[in-house]
């Protein structure tokens, strides 16, 4: 039912997150300052290891697909590129 | 939303934590003690841990954001889940504290020939009833599917059944009244998601199975619905899987027409045919799917974990829960020859036709090495569980028999 801009959210989330999230730790690699930067709005970075490493190049760019379409999420074109190439290099089959 | 103030509370429990080694070594050493099946996937058992959310004991954490955490095998040893180790899952990340003095739930509709709105103190004043119900994830197990489906890769422990009081959505909906034409009750609960595009979490349920078997629960095992289960009142569908069960209801809306909401018209869908189940929900039907509906008959092995020893010559008992969508379970058998026969095991008190029903067999190991321990539950329309996985795209209904190797020594 309820639901905040993204700017409040980010300005929420840009104070530390939420605390146990600072215990997920993915991959240091290219890209995952984008995945940082925009999937974290809306879930914890625990929902992509959890869903790993099964998901061939494919998959994951339909998730990120997925989740601009289906989730409305405001991702530029060149970020999501970057973030699933970070996917599918550090969490792919 | 997430309240400021519980961020910045976790924010400084966080700083706590990261600050210290010994927060980080204890967080590693729960993850290490978890022992989860090996069939989840890698990146699951590497990042899973075990971990309390407030009003919770520590259960099984997936994720962190929305909140999706499960409950140990070792909880269900009992027909009653309690609160504090009940399942809990979001689909979206904004999550009030609702009120309970300022809390309303609107009742109308253009399937309603009026409109209320009630308040807690309106609901706990009409006649009450309470039902003993399994609350079951639609994806519960879909981590063990192979091959993987994208979701939540939730082990065994996305349900729980507990007693749940309330007022009957039939004695609610009478006080509006319903026209002849309604067919759905869309229904909506006070969370939603982060980003106004994102589509909120609404469900509908056909009138005939609200009216039958529903309820507006603000009651769970004697005490008010936790927080994380949806206070101060969910929806309750007894028989049907947990995706219907509207956490935090603030709105049911009497519906003439098929709800097409993306949570309804493009998720926890079946293929049409796929599965044998007889509730059914014809006004979201399509050519090719239709709509999850009541959970498959299935049982869990609770008094082992999987790999535990036990010694020859000593006697056990291999005990469990079963349940369905509410037919009722008749016959719980148990194996320990890896499959080839089965025995009739003693089933547990019956609560209801809706709840957990446990079961319990004495065996005695004789040989020493592997003893590989199944259970199947069969029920009063002749259900009974897969060997096998029915593939289905979003990884539901999984009721493969389950089993646990012993290891005799």
């Amino acid at each position: 039912m309820r639901s905040i801009a993204v700017a409040a959210f980010a300005l929420l989330i840009a104070a530390p997150a939420l605390a146990q999230e600072e215990a997920i730790e993915l991959k240091k690699a290219p890209g995952l300052d984008k995945v940082e930067g925009n999937c974290a709005v809306c879930h914890s970075l625990d929902y992509i290891q959890m869903n790993s490493p099964f998901p061939n190049a494919a998959l994951w760019d339909a998730e990120v697909t997925k989740m601009i379409k289906t989730y409305g999420a405001p991702i530029g074109a060149a970020d999501a590129a970057a973030i699933a190439d970070y996917l599918k290099h550090n969490y792919g089959s | 939303m997430i309240s400021r103030r519980r961020l910045l509370e976790g924010a400084g429990v966080g700083a706590i934590v990261a600050g210290s080694g010994i927060g980080l070594d204890l967080l590693k050493a729960s993850a290490a003690s978890l022992d989860l099946p090996k069939g989840l996937p890698s990146g699951l058992r590497a990042e899973a841990v075990l971990e309390a959310l407030p009003g919770k004991k520590p259960l099984i954490k997936l994720t962190y954001r929305p909140p999706n955490y499960e409950t140990p095998i070792a909880d269900f040893r009992t027909a009653i889940t309690p609160n504090d180790a009940f399942f809990v899952r979001y689909h979206l990340a904004d999550i009030p504290d609702v009120d309970p003095k300022t809390w309303r739930l609107t009742v109308g509709g253009d399937g309603a020939n009026g409109r209320l709105q009630l308040s807690l103190d309106d609901l706990k004043a009409m006649p009450a009833t309470e039902v003993a119900a399994v609350c079951q994830c639609s994806g519960n197990r879909r981590g063990l599917v192979e091959p993987h489906v994208v979701g939540v890769e939730w082990g065994y422990g996305a349900m729980g059944c507990a007693r749940f009081k309330g007022v009957r959505l039939k004695d609610v909906l009478d006080k509006v009244g319903l026209k002849k034409e309604a067919i759905e009750l869309v229904l909506d609960g006070a969370d939603g998601p982060v980003l106004d595009k994102t589509p909120d979490f609404v469900k509908s349920i056909p009138v005939a199975k609200a009216i039958e078997d529903g309820l507006v629960a603000y009651e769970m095992n004697g005490a008010p619905l936790p927080h994380f289960n949806g206070f101060p009142a969910r929806v309750i569908v007894p028989g049907w899987t947990a995706t219907y069960w509207v956490k935090h209801i603030i709105s049911i809306t009497a519906a003439t027409k098929p709800f097409d909401g993306f949570w309804m018209k493009s998720a926890y869908r079946v293929p049409l045919g796929r599965f044998p189940l007889l509730a059914r929900f014809p006004s979201q039907d399509t050519d090719s799917n239709t709509p999850i509906t009541e959970m498959v008959v299935n049982s869990l092995i609770t008094s082992h974990d999987d790999g535990s020893n036990v010694k020859a010559g000593a006697p056990l008992t291999i005990g469990g829960i079963a349940w369905d969508a509410g037919y009722g379970i008749t016959t719980v058998e148990v194996s320990t020859d890896g499959g080839r026969t089965f025995t009739a095991a003693r089933l547990g008190e019956d609560l209801g036709r809706f709840a957990f029903r446990t079961f319990s067999l004495p065996v005695t190991p004789s040989a020493k090495g592997k003893l590989t321990v199944t259970a199947r539950a069969i029920n009063k329309v002749g259900q009974t569980q897969t060997a096998e996985l029915i593939q289905n795209p979003a990884g539901y209904h999984h009721n493969v028999m389950h089993t646990v190797t012993l290891n005799v020594a």
